[in-house]
């Protein structure tokens, strides 16, 4: 079964290469930065805190919430499994509300839809937040055809006027302070005096934007969810700039996944009760919009909607990788990661950062483009326990380190399978696959490194290893294993 | 070969395991979470009350003969004299010193951008959530009435006011299946995106204000 993807993945010439930020992702090459910028370990910090705590007040106070896991995690399943049908019956819900369909086999496809479609009509478009969009780069075809995009959620309002990447899949501007806010606002808005307060930097940007919601054509969103029963498409949002999308333009253009379809708008019942306590750690979002096709007389008159393939039947046909299509991109998972917590999204050089960044992305663009990601991870488990619809991230995350290492071994011949490296990471894997051995190794590990620790580091290996030490300063094995506090932490609550 | 076909055929290939006489329905969705909450209704309106009012909406309980005081006291402590008001929203709820904007001719978009505020029914309540869901039939008007008005003031019934979600969804089905926009509200507009500080009030209304009647 681990070969299924292997064949299909070597069979494939061309990759989408759009879902990562740079060509080569490095995770142990952007940690090490981001781990000494302070102002943004503070505010990762900070964040992941603050979000943590109330997604685990919200989750208390549900008695019913394992069900409501098992229940997401079945729907997903269903829906996966039977995905042709329900996008053909998606499809064929639209169309007879008004909308049209639109199938995009990879990123430049979905870019030529859409461009082609506001290129009839305007040269300046207002988007919601959208992880898909990011994932095709389409501002950046549309500014190629010479349409300026518009961000209109507050956090990709600010990364757009300061030119940088999101860092986090909810709040993608966590890392920049009030006082830079008002910095970029001043300079970029020709807001001549602004203070630093939140409320009258909102205010600022409510302004801004209230005049393009008023006078743009043509808007773009992603979407969380679509009934094939119904043809609904469903946006959870908090500010309040979805509706104005939605509602106020011409013409409504929304990209999805062809994962986000699930069968029957009873499934509402389910995901809408998982998505907002996982995800901002509220009972329930401000404001999430359904609506169906084209409805006379109340909002955009023209609907299209965009299936974007790009990799994901690819994840589909893995059936240990498989599960990662069940993620309504809560962002729980990268809440609770440690690792991710200490290094932030821009370290994982990912549209899609943190522990699901660390399984979708090397699947969607193939394990030879995104080796080091699989390894962003200590195995803790603890992104299966939050995740709302229960995909195994460790379990896909193990499969993938072998992935990575058969393919090392395999496109270097008997050299590259003797290299120091492939050797470790063919012994890693065997042993991440079993959380005993794993274990029995930390200890090991502890005791046969005392002669070569000094200071609480490693910088010198003997033999074959010596490579890896060269270039990275090995930190040694604590007394106490990460799973070993782990396990403390949780137990003491 | 078409984008569809394409991707139609690779889903077929990728889902090489799933036995060929397999029906969705094969894969089981138990769905043994609560449906329903059982608690008094007493209790369910006054945790719909409650739960709005957490997020900074000023919640109002109210019996239908003190109505129209009410509306007109939280009218007139915003100093609203103008206010938009859907179709089929009762004509007896309005206070007589306000000039109503009715939607018939449409209003423009820049009309309702700086109109004071607007009045609506809602389609139901959700308890547990706080949650107050438009399904913008008689009362509630089109989606941009109750958008670009800085102020949203909302009646809901208590017979109106539900438990839990499933049984909102339940009620909703209908209307998803007749095609009609829904909008679920939970608190005004808000925003977490600098420094993680909740701020009220970005590009939906900035101040919702909810009244129930029992
Ligand atoms: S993998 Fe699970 S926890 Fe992580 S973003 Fe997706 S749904 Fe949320």
């Amino acid at each position: 079964m681990l070969f299924v993807l292997f064949v299909v993945k070597k069979v494939r010439i061309v990759k989408p290469q759009s879902v990562l930020i740079e060509l080569q992702p490095l995770f142990e090459k952007n940690a090490p930065k981001a781990l000494a910028n302070t102002q943004l370990r503070r505010n990762m910090g900070k964040a992941t805190q603050t979000i943590r705590g109330k997604r685990a007040a919200v989750v208390d106070e549900m008695p019913d919430w394992e069900a409501l896991r098992e229940a997401g995690r079945a729907i997903k399943a269903r829906t996966l499994r039977h995905l042709d049908s329900y996008l053909l019956q998606l499809e064929d819900s639209v169309t007879r509300a008004g909308g049209s369909v639109h199938w995009a086999r990879d990123a430049a496809e979905a870019n030529a839809i859409i461009t082609r479609l506001v290129q009839q009509q305007a040269r300046e478009v207002i988007k919601i937040k959208s992880l898909t969009t990011d994932e095709i780069k389409l501002n950046a075809a549309l500014a190629d055809a010479g349409i300026t995009a518009i961000e209109t959620d507050l956090a990709e309002l600010i990364i757009q006027l300061a030119g940088e990447h999101s860092s986090h899949i909810l709040v993608p501007a966590i890392h920049k302070n009030r006082a830079e806010i008002r910095e970029l606002f001043m300079r970029t808005l020709g807001v001549a005096e602004l203070s630093d307060e939140p409320t009258a930097l909102a205010a600022v940007a409510r302004t801004y934007l209230r005049e393009k919601f008023l006078t743009t054509r043509v808007a773009i969103s992603g979407a969380n969810f679509a009934v094939a029963e119904t043809g609904t498409v469903c946006v959870v949002e908090s500010e309040g700039n979805g509706r104005m999308c939605l509602t106020l333009p011409d013409l409504l253009i929304s990209v999805m996944g062809i994962e986000k379809v699930i069968p029957s708008f009873q499934d509402f019942e389910v995901m809408l009760q998982l998505l907002p306590r996982s995800s901002t750690g509220e009972r329930m979002n401000p404001y999430t919009s359904l609506w169906r096709g084209v409805t006379p007389g109340d909002g955009p008159q023209e609907f299209h909607l965009v299936l974007l393939d790009n990799g994901r039947s690819d994840v589909l046909a893995d059936t240990v990788g498989r599960q990662t299509l069940n993620c309504i991109r809560c962002s729980a998972c990268l809440n609770i990661c440690p690792i991710y917590e200490r290094t932030g999204g821009h370290a994982y050089g990912s549209v899609y950062p943190g522990p699901i960044g660390a399984i979708l992305t090397p699947q969607l663009v193939g394990v030879e483009h995104a080796r080091s990601l699989p390894f962003a991870s200590t195995l803790c488990g603890a992104c299966y326990d939050v995740c709302p619809v229960k995909i195994n991230i460790p379990e896909v995350l193990v499969h993938l380190r072998g992935e990575v290492v058969r393919q090392q071994q395999d496109t270097g011949g008997l050299r590259a399978a003797l290299e120091p490296e492939n050797l470790a990471m063919t012994a890693l894997a065997k042993l991440f696959e079993s959380r005993l051995a794993y274990e029995a190794a930390q200890q090991a590990g502890k005791l046969g490194q005392l002669p070569l620790k000094h200071d609480g580091h490693i910088s010198w290996l003997p033999g074959l290893l010596g490579g890896w030490t060269a270039m990275r300063d090995l930190e040694a094995m604590p007394d106490e294993t990460f799973r070993e506090w782990w396990a403390k932490r949780k137990a003491e609550g | 070969m078409s984008a569809k076909d394409t991707i139609l055929r690779r889903i077929h290939t990728a889902l090489r395991d799933v036995p060929p006489a397999e029906r969705p329905e094969d894969v089981r969705v138990a769905r043994d979470y609560r449906l329903t909450d059982d608690a008094p209704r007493a209790e369910i309106v006054q945790q719909f009350a409650e739960r709005v009012a957490e997020y900074k909406a000023a919640v109002r309980v109210v019996r239908e003969a003190d109505l129209v005081a009410t509306i007109a006291a939280a009218l007139r402590a915003r100093g609203i004299s103008r206010l938009v008001v859907p179709a089929g929203l009762p004509e007896a709820w309005l206070p007589p010193d306000i000039t109503p904007l009715r939607d018939t001719p449409p209003l423009s978009h820049t009309q309702l951008d700086t109109s004071e505020g607007v009045i609506t029914s809602c389609a139901l309540g959700i308890a547990q959530t706080g949650t107050i869901v438009l399904d913008h039939g008689l009362g509630q008007g089109r989606r941009a009435l109750s958008l670009l008005p800085d102020y949203h003031l909302c009646i809901v019934r208590a017979a109106q006011v539900i438990g839990l979600v499933p049984e909102a969804i339940g009620m909703l089905d209908e209307a998803a299946h007749a095609g009609r926009p829904l909008t679920f509200i939970s608190g005004p507009s808000a925003t977490s995106d600098i420094e993680l500080n909740r701020v009220e009030g970005v590009h939906g209304p900035r101040t919702l204000e909810v009244i129930v009647i029992v």
